[in-house]
C-alpha cells in the first residue's frame, strides 16, 4: 500500500476513497470495504480468530510443546492433567498437549491439503461445464453425478482400503469424493453468469472462452465457492477425523486427532478427559470453520458488492 | 387533527446508514394531499419513492425517519403500532410497485391471492372470497375472469398481472392508493391503459391516489396536482393543467430535454443542475 | 442504395427453441447511416440485433456486414468492426472490474498497444472525469456507467455501433445528455448505427430511416421525415405515433 506517503491517520480515507487513483488503491478499497462489513459480525470475526490461533498453534508446535509427542512413559500413563502435563497423558503415557499441537499439524494440514486439490477442481469443471454447455457439459456433469452418488466415508474408505492407509491416501481419498458439490455449485453460478448481459459485452469484445471463464466467469463463482469451502472444513475434518477413527487415516504413532480419539476411546468412562480432550479440538475447529463460513457467507453473497 | 387531509407531511427526514454515518435521501419535504390525484415526480435519488414508503412504514429499520407530522387520516405514522401498520398497509392503503412479476406470489394462483387480500380486512367466507375476487378481476376489466382467477402469474402477460395487482389492492376497499412507477414495466399501449383503469377506478370510488413517477408528461396527464422533487427536496408543487408554465428551471428543464416527435432538434437541452437547487429550503 | 450497404439482412429467422421470434427480416443499412428498429416488447427488435452481434445462435437467412457474408462464429477482425452498447447499464458492465479494467479488455484481447494513452482518450470523449477511471461500476451513476459502456464499445476503433435501447434505464435528463453523446460521437466517428428502441421520440431524434417491428416482422419501413409527417401507412405505426404524441401531451 502506498498509503504511507499520505499525512499519517488518512490510511483509513485513502482505503475509503471515492475516487481511487490506481488500480491497487481501488482493489484495496473494495477489500477494506468487505473487512468492515465482516467486521460488524462478532461471531465471524471470533471464528476467524480462532481459525487463525489453531493455524498458529499448529505451525509452532515444536516451539509450543513441553514433550517430544513421541516420547513413552509407561510409568505415567493415563494421568489427568497436572502441572507437569497440561493436558495429561494418553495410554502410553505421552502428553496428550504435545500430542494435540501436532496433531493439529495433521489434521489441519489434511484439511488444507484437501481444499487445495478440491476447490480449484471444482471450479474448472464447474465453469467450463456451466459456461460451454451442450455435450461437454453432460459429460462432465455425469462424471460429476457418478461421484456424487457415493457416500463420502464409504468411497473414501474402498479408496484407502485399495491403497496403503496413510495421510496421504486419506487426503486423496477425501478430495475424490468432497470435489463434486464444489463442480455443482460452480456450474449453477457459471449458467446465471454466462447469460448477463457483461459477458455478452466481453464476449463482443472477441475474446476467447477460456479468457472469458478465466478472467471474468471464475472470479464471479470464487465468493460463494469461498463461503461453501469454509463450511465444508468442519466436515473434511470430521471426515478426517473419521478415517482416522476407523484406523484408515493417519498411522500410529503420528499424533492426529481422530486418531487420539480412537485409541483412547476405551476409557472414556474412567479416564474420560483422554479421548475427550482431541474431541474438543475437532469441535472447536468445526464450529470456528462454519462460524467464519456463515460471517463470509453475509459478506460476499450479496451480489451487488 | 383530521381537516379533511388523507396524507399530511411536514417536515420529513429520512436517512439511510453508510459506513461514514448516515446519507440523506429525504431532505425536509412537506406537501398534504386529500382524496384527490397527487403525482410525485423525479429523477432516481430524488426521494420520491422513499417519501412513499416512509407514509407506509415499509423502510428497513436502519433507516432513520424524522418529521415534524407524518400522518394518514389523522393517524400519527411515526407513533403508530405495528398493529395498526397493519391495518393501514393493504387495508386503508394500498400499494402497487413497478413489476408484478416480483410482487405477486408465484406459487399461488391469482384468485387465491386476491382472495387472500379481500379475506385479510373482511368477513367471509372462501364461496365469498372467491367470487369478491371474480368481482374485482370484472372491475379491473379483464376479459376472462373466470380463466385469470385459477392461473398462476407467469400465465398472465405484465400488463394483466399489473391489473391484477390493482384487483389486490382495492380488495380491502382503501381510501389512498400509492402507485409506484406502476407502469414503467410495461409497453407504451399498455401503459396508457392501465393509468386510464387506476384513474377511473380512484375516481368511481373516491379514493386518494399518490402516482409516483419519473415520467413528468405521463403524470402531468393523470393527475390533478403535481409535485417535483430533486434530491430529497421539493422543488416545486403545481396543478397539473400548469405543468407546461411550471416556473422552477429544474421542472422545465426535465420538460424540455425530452426528444419529441412534433419538432425536430438537433440537439437536446441539457439540464444543468444549479447548485443553489441542492440548498436547504424553507 | 448506390454504394454497397455496410450491414445488410435479408430472409433473416431466428428461432428460440420452437419459437419463432424474428420471421423474415430484410433491412439495408448505408456507411454512416443511423437505422431505428422500433416495436413493442416481444416485437423481436432486440433479437434482430442480437443476432448481428453473434450473441444468438439459430438463426437463417443472409447477413452481411461491410460486404462480407456472416457465418454462425465470428472472428475476431469482426468484433474489431461491430460493437454494441447494452440496456441496462447496471448489468453490462462486470461488478468486479474497475472501469480501467472494463476498458483495457479489449485492447487486451486485440493486442492494441498505448493502452495507457487510449483509456485516457476514451474517457475523455465521453466526458467521465478522470477519477471515475479505477472506481467499481457499483460506484457510478447510471449515465456514467452508460458512457463507460459507450467508451468500451469505441475503444478498438469499430465502425458499427449497434445500440440496445441505450437510455431506457436512464432518467430523462441523462437520457439527453447520452443521446447528444452518441450523436457527437457518431460524427466524430464516421459509425454506422442501428439503434433499437420502444421509444418513438428516441428513434425519430436519431434515426433517419427505421423499420416498425410486430410480432417478429417489420410491418413498415419509413424516413425520418416521413414519420414526423404522419405518412406512416401501417395500423400499428399509427397506433405507436399516437400513442407519442399522446404522452408528449
Amino acid at each position: 500500500m502506498s498509503g504511507t506517503t499520505q499525512p499519517a491517520g488518512t490510511r483509513r480515507d485513502w482505503l475509503l476513497s471515492d475516487t481511487p487513483a490506481s488500480r491497487a488503491q481501488a482493489r484495496w478499497g473494495r477489500r477494506y470495504q468487505l473487512w468492515l462489513a465482516f467486521r460488524r459480525n462478532p461471531l465471524a470475526v471470533a471464528g476467524l480468530a480462532v481459525v487463525l490461533a489453531m493455524l498458529v498453534l499448529a505451525i509452532a508446535a515444536p516451539l509450543l510443546a513441553t514433550h517430544d509427542p513421541g516420547a513413552q512413559s509407561l510409568a505415567n500413563r493415563l494421568q489427568p492433567p497436572s502441572a507437569e502435563h497440561w493436558l495429561g497423558t494418553d495410554e502410553l503415557g505421552r502428553d496428550t498437549w504435545s500430542r494435540l499441537l501436532y496433531g493439529g499439524r495433521v489434521t489441519l494440514g489434511m484439511v488444507v491439503a484437501v481444499v487445495i486439490l478440491v476447490a480449484p477442481l471444482g471450479l474448472v469443471v464447474g465453469c467450463v461445464a456451466g459456461y460451454a454447455g451442450g455435450l461437454l457439459d453432460k459429460v462432465l456433469m455425469r462424471v460429476t453425478d457418478v461421484f456424487l452418488a457415493f457416500p463420502r466415508l464409504i468411497l473414501a474408505l474402498a479408496f484407502v482400503a485399495a491403497m496403503r492407509p496413510g495421510v496421504e491416501s486419506a487426503v486423496i481419498a477425501i478430495a475424490l469424493t468432497a470435489w463434486p458439490p464444489y463442480a455443482r455449485l460452480a456450474r449453477a453460478e457459471t449458467l446465471t453468469i454466462r447469460n448477463t448481459d457483461y459477458i455478452a459485452a466481453v464476449q463482443m469484445t472477441g475474446a476467447s472462452p477460456w479468457r472469458i471463464i478465466w478472467k471474468h466467469v471464475a472470479p464471479m463463482c470464487l465468493p460463494s465457492l469461498t463461503v461453501r469451502v469454509t463450511l465444508d472444513m468442519s466436515s473434511i475434518i470430521l471426515t478426517a477425523a473419521g478415517l482416522g477413527f476407523l484406523g484408515l487415516g493417519a498411522q500410529p504413532p503420528i499424533p492426529e486427532w481422530g486418531t487420539m480419539i480412537a485409541t483412547a476411546r476405551r476409557f472414556i468412562l474412567e479416564q474420560w478427559w483422554v479421548p475427550v480432550i482431541p474431541g474438543l479440538a475437532i469441535f472447536t475447529a468445526s464450529l470456528a470453520f462454519n462460524l467464519l463460513g456463515d460471517g463470509l457467507r453475509d459478506v460476499l453473497d450479496p451480489k451487488q458488492r | 387533527m383530521s381537516n379533511g387531509n388523507l396524507v399530511e407531511i411536514r417536515d420529513l427526514h429520512v436517512d439511510f446508514p453508510n459506513p461514514q454515518g448516515f446519507t440523506p435521501a429525504v431532505r425536509g419535504i412537506s406537501f398534504s394531499m386529500g382524496r384527490e390525484k397527487l403525482g410525485i415526480v423525479g429523477e432516481s435519488g430524488s426521494g420520491k419513492s422513499v417519501t412513499g414508503r416512509a407514509l407506509m412504514r415499509l423502510l428497513p429499520e436502519a433507516a432513520r425517519v424524522r418529521a415534524g407530522a407524518l400522518r394518514f387520516d389523522g393517524t400519527d405514522i411515526l407513533a403508530a403500532s405495528e398493529r395498526q401498520m397493519r391495518g393501514l398497509r393493504g387495508g386503508r392503503i394500498g400499494l402497487i410497485m413497478q413489476d408484478p412479476k416480483y410482487s405477486l406470489n408465484p406459487v399461488m394462483t391469482v384468485g387465491a391471492q386476491i382472495a387472500e387480500a379481500w379475506r385479510a380486512h373482511n368477513k367471509g367466507s372462501k364461496r365469498e372470497a372467491r367470487d369478491a375476487a371474480l368481482t374485482l378481476l370484472e372491475q379491473v376489466k379483464i376479459r376472462d375472469p373466470g380463466r385469470v382467477l385459477d392461473s398462476y402469474p407467469h400465465e398472465v402477460s405484465g400488463g394483466m398481472g399489473q391489473r391484477v395487482m390493482i384487483a389486490m389492492m382495492l380488495a380491502p376497499n382503501p381510501d389512498l392508493l400509492i402507485a409506484d412507477e406502476p407502469t414503467s414495466a410495461l409497453d407504451a399501449s399498455v401503459q396508457a391503459e392501465i393509468l386510464k383503469l387506476i384513474e377511473d377506478l380512484v375516481s368511481a370510488r373516491g379514493m386518494g391516489l399518490m402516482l409516483i413517477s419519473h415520467d413528468l408528461p405521463l403524470v402531468g396527464r393523470f393527475c390533478d396536482r403535481v409535485v417535483v422533487m430533486y434530491a430529497g427536496q421539493v422543488m416545486e408543487e403545481l396543478p397539473a393543467r400548469d405543468l407546461h408554465r411550471a416556473q422552477h428551471a429544474y421542472t422545465r428543464g426535465l420538460l424540455d430535454c425530452m426528444p419529441s416527435l412534433s419538432q425536430k432538434r438537433d440537439r437536446l437541452p441539457v439540464l444543468t443542475r444549479d447548485a443553489a437547487w441542492l440548498e436547504k429550503r424553507a | 442504395m448506390s454504394e454497397t450497404p455496410m450491414i445488410e439482412a435479408a430472409g433473416l429467422d431466428v428461432h428460440f427453441g420452437s419459437n419463432h421470434v424474428v420471421r423474415d427480416i430484410a433491412f439495408q443499412v448505408a456507411p454512416g447511416e443511423t437505422y431505428g428498429l422500433v416495436g413493442e416488447s416481444g416485437s423481436g427488435k432486440s433479437t434482430v440485433l442480437r443476432t448481428i452481434a453473434g450473441l444468438v445462435t439459430g438463426w437463417d437467412g443472409t447477413l452481411r456486414v461491410a460486404g462480407q457474408q456472416l457465418g454462425p462464429r465470428r472472428d475476431r477482425a469482426f468484433f474489431r468492426r461491430v460493437q454494441m452498447v447494452f440496456q441496462d447499464p447496471y448489468g453490462s458492465l462486470h461488478p468486479r472490474q474497475t472501469v480501467d479494467r472494463i476498458l483495457a479488455e479489449p485492447l487486451e484481447v486485440h493486442g492494441i498497444e498505448g493502452a495507457e494513452a487510449r483509456i485516457a482518450r476514451a474517457l475523455e470523449e465521453v466526458a467521465l472525469p478522470r477519477a471515475a477511471r479505477f472506481r467499481y461500476p457499483h460506484q457510478l451513476s447510471g449515465g456514467q456507467r452508460q458512457r463507460v459502456a459507450i467508451a468500451r464499445a469505441l475503444i478498438a476503433d469499430p465502425s458499427v455501433l449497434l445500440l440496445d435501447e441505450p437510455t431506457s434505464a436512464l432518467d430523462v435528463s441523462v437520457q439527453a445528455e447520452v443521446l447528444n453523446l452518441l450523436a457527437d460521437l457518431r460524427v466524430a466517428r464516421q459509425l454506422t448505427c442501428i439503434l433499437v428502441s420502444h421509444n418513438l421520440a428516441v428513434i425519430g431524434h436519431l434515426c433517419g430511416r427505421l423499420a416498425v417491428m410486430q410480432h417478429g416482422r417489420i410491418v413498415e419501413e419509413l424516413t425520418e421525415a416521413q414519420l414526423r409527417a404522419g405518412e406512416a401507412q401501417h395500423p400499428h405505426t399509427r397506433d405507436l405515433i399516437a400513442l407519442s404524441h399522446e404522452l408528449e401531451g
